[in-house]
């Protein structure tokens, strides 16, 4: 117990050290960028016609004429006293809106996430053990299909023919237009839900699958699995005995590694049907240039994503008894 | 067709996939003028014999419109992924030969580069240098290179054990001759598929973060410019505008995929008798 406590203290070290990093990095990037932020948001005709004064107080807004280290080291220690900044396009706490946003977005991601892990492992593992065959190339062709889509196009297709020919689905945002607050009801979100959530299903499944066909193709040509079929055992027997327990690692790594890809996909896919969700949030900071709330999205989006790189790590321990022993063995 | 054995036929797959492409890319450099003419009598036209892709609201014909670029997703993809596959060559063997500290520093790096999702980290690197061409350039070239080099540091760590490069070690040969008459060239095989099947993910991720508006101009015809200029017109009808724009680059990435994976299949010591 005492080794697997010091294996998680030291993955949570360099996970704080890594979100450090990534703030550092996209504070760096943000503000190495030649793009004025006054010629973005207030535009030229507007600062052709202020005073000197005016645009020197809305240089200092923009954080224009403070150095950069300053400027970093003085955000790094309002975000470890928990506060992130005021968003300057929003004029509210960044948190606040990420909270708000993550709300709208964890329920999407949530379910794209669980869905494309659920639907790649089946896949994955049907394919592995029919290799050659025809329901292998089925899934093969179609895995292949689905990694040369752009995920945006993908959202486009599928909004064109339910929500514009067929008229089954709303075209965008999370609510319907014109309704008050209180009003609307858990049906009209999750009504809104269903096309962005399977869009991002449809594009992670891919990738999942094929790397699971490739560990099951391996687990099925073991000598183990040829002493089982020796011994008379079914098919069914062997993928449900040896196939999922040995496949049931690297799919938690494939599982807890896509996070990240989900939460790219829904930038893309949130911006295609106006979803108010937090993607959809980092493209507006990043075209208005605004860098205290881009920059709280990016270091909460890479907490997450380390966060499920954690939890694989220490799932592992649970699921498979020879790292655990090995593990109390050292 | 018997005397052609099965090498033979995959070669045949790979050339004609790079003849298809290249033809692609030089049609669209042709057809920068007709995607730019605008003619406002033909306006919004389904498509139709004389325009196979249809016309948008101001009349340009959609199939030069998607030819150029095609042309120009394929011209960046082809760059980006040959910037960010030698990034990974020599990030990737200076991970592995130049001791633990420079290989725990890197890999730091690397975790790093993967713990930001894609598309946000592309948007960053984009916003950076400024957008635009060097923009996506840029963000695409220096994002993708982390999982190839995992491969080929991985590969290194193993060729060092191999006896030839440790006899050349014990022998005094110099390890940038070591690196060079040894390890390269073996690890040109991993190299070249890499490389190849970066070109997929650079030219989706160019095309995303061009949808997003952080990538090239709104006055270039690239695909993502192309589709994100379609969404405006989509709850009206005008199917042809995403549709085929959109299968032809699904297209286009699709026959690098099948170049990669024939490469791969050729370069394969196993498949070699076949």
């Amino acid at each position: 117990m005492k080794h697997r406590l010091q294996f998680a203290g030291k993955k949570l070290l360099r996970m704080v050290l890594l979100l450090l990093g990534v703030s550092l990095a996209a504070f760096l990037l943000m503000s190495l960028s030649p793009l004025d932020p006054l010629q973005t948001n207030v535009g030229q005709t507007a600062l052709g016609s202020m005073s000197p004064e005016q645009i020197e107080k809305l240089q200092d807004y923009w954080g224009m004429n403070t150095p950069l280290a300053e400027r970093y080291l003085g955000w790094l220690s309002d975000a470890l006293h928990g506060d992130f900044g005021v968003s300057l396009l929003y004029r509210q706490p960044v948190l606040q809106i990420i909270g708000q946003r993550l709300a709208n977005s964890l329920g999407l991601l949530f379910v794209a996430w669980v869905l494309s892990g659920v639907l790649g492992l089946a896949l994955g593992v049907t394919a592995g053990c029919f290799r050659g065959r025809l329901p292998d190339r089925l899934i093969r062709g179609y895995c292949l299909l689905i990694s040369s889509t752009p995920a945006f196009w993908l959202a486009l297709l599928l909004l064109m023919v339910f929500s514009v020919w067929l008229g089954w689905l709303p075209v965008g945002l999370s609510v319907p237009i014109g309704v008050e607050v209180g009003s609307i009801t858990l049906a009209d979100r999750l009504y809104h839900a269903i096309l962005p959530a399977l869009t991002l299903s449809i594009t992670g499944v891919a990738n999942i699958a094929l790397h699971t066909r490739e560990k099951m193709i391996d687990v099925m040509e073991s000598e183990y699995v040829l002493f089982a079929r020796a011994r008379g055992e079914s098919r069914r027997s062997i993928v449900l005995r040896h196939g999922l327990r040995n496949v049931a690692l690297p799919a938690i790594t494939l599982q807890f590694a896509s996070i990240s890809e989900i939460i790219g996909g829904s930038v893309l896919v949130e911006e295609v049907f106006s979803y108010p969700g937090l993607g959809q949030v980092a493209v507006d900071a990043g075209l208005g240039s605004d860098l205290p709330l881009l920059l709280g999205i990016t270091v909460v989006t890479a907490a997450i994503v380390f966060a499920g790189n954690l939890i694989a790590d220490l799932l592992y321990g649970v699921v498979d008894p020879k790292i655990r022993r090995g593990a109390a063995r050292s | 067709m018997k005397a052609w054995n099965s090498r033979k036929k995959v070669l045949l797959l790979f050339c004609t996939a790079a003849v298809l492409l290249c033809a692609v890319a030089v049609a669209g450099i042709f057809l920068e003028g007709r995607a730019m003419q605008t003619d406002f009598s033909q306006k919004n036209l389904a498509p139709s014999l004389q325009y196979p892709f249809g016309t948008d609201w101001m009349g340009r014909d959609m199939l030069a419109r998607t030819l150029t670029g095609l042309s120009l997703s394929i011209r960046i993809g082809v760059l980006t992924a040959a910037v960010s596959a030698v990034i990974a060559l020599a990030i990737g063997i200076a991970a592995a030969l130049l001791g633990p500290k420079v290989d725990a520093a890197l890999s730091w790096c690397m975790d790093l580069v993967m713990g930001i999702p894609h598309i946000l980290l592309v948007m960053l690197i984009s916003l950076a240098f400024g957008r635009g061409f060097t923009g996506v350039v840029a963000g695409v070239a220096l994002s993708h290179w982390p999982s190839l080099s995992r491969v080929i540091r991985g590969e290194v760590l193993q060729l060092r054990q191999a006896a030839y490069v440790r006899a050349a070690e014990k022998l005094g040969v110099p390890r940038r001759r070591v690196v060079r008459r040894h390890i390269l060239p073996h690890l040109l095989p991993q190299f070249l598929t890499g490389l190849i099947l970066q070109f997929p993910h650079a030219i989706l991720h160019e095309a995303s973060v061009t949808f997003l508006g952080f990538g090239l101009s709104p006055e270039q015809p690239a695909i993502g410019v192309i589709l994100s200029e379609s969404m405006r017109y989509l709850t009206t009808g005008k199917w042809w505008l995403a549709l085929f724009p959109g299968l032809a680059l699904v297209l286009v990435v699709l026959l690098f995929a099948g170049m990669g994976e024939r490469l791969r299949r050729l370069l394969d010591p196993a498949s070699a008798h076949q």
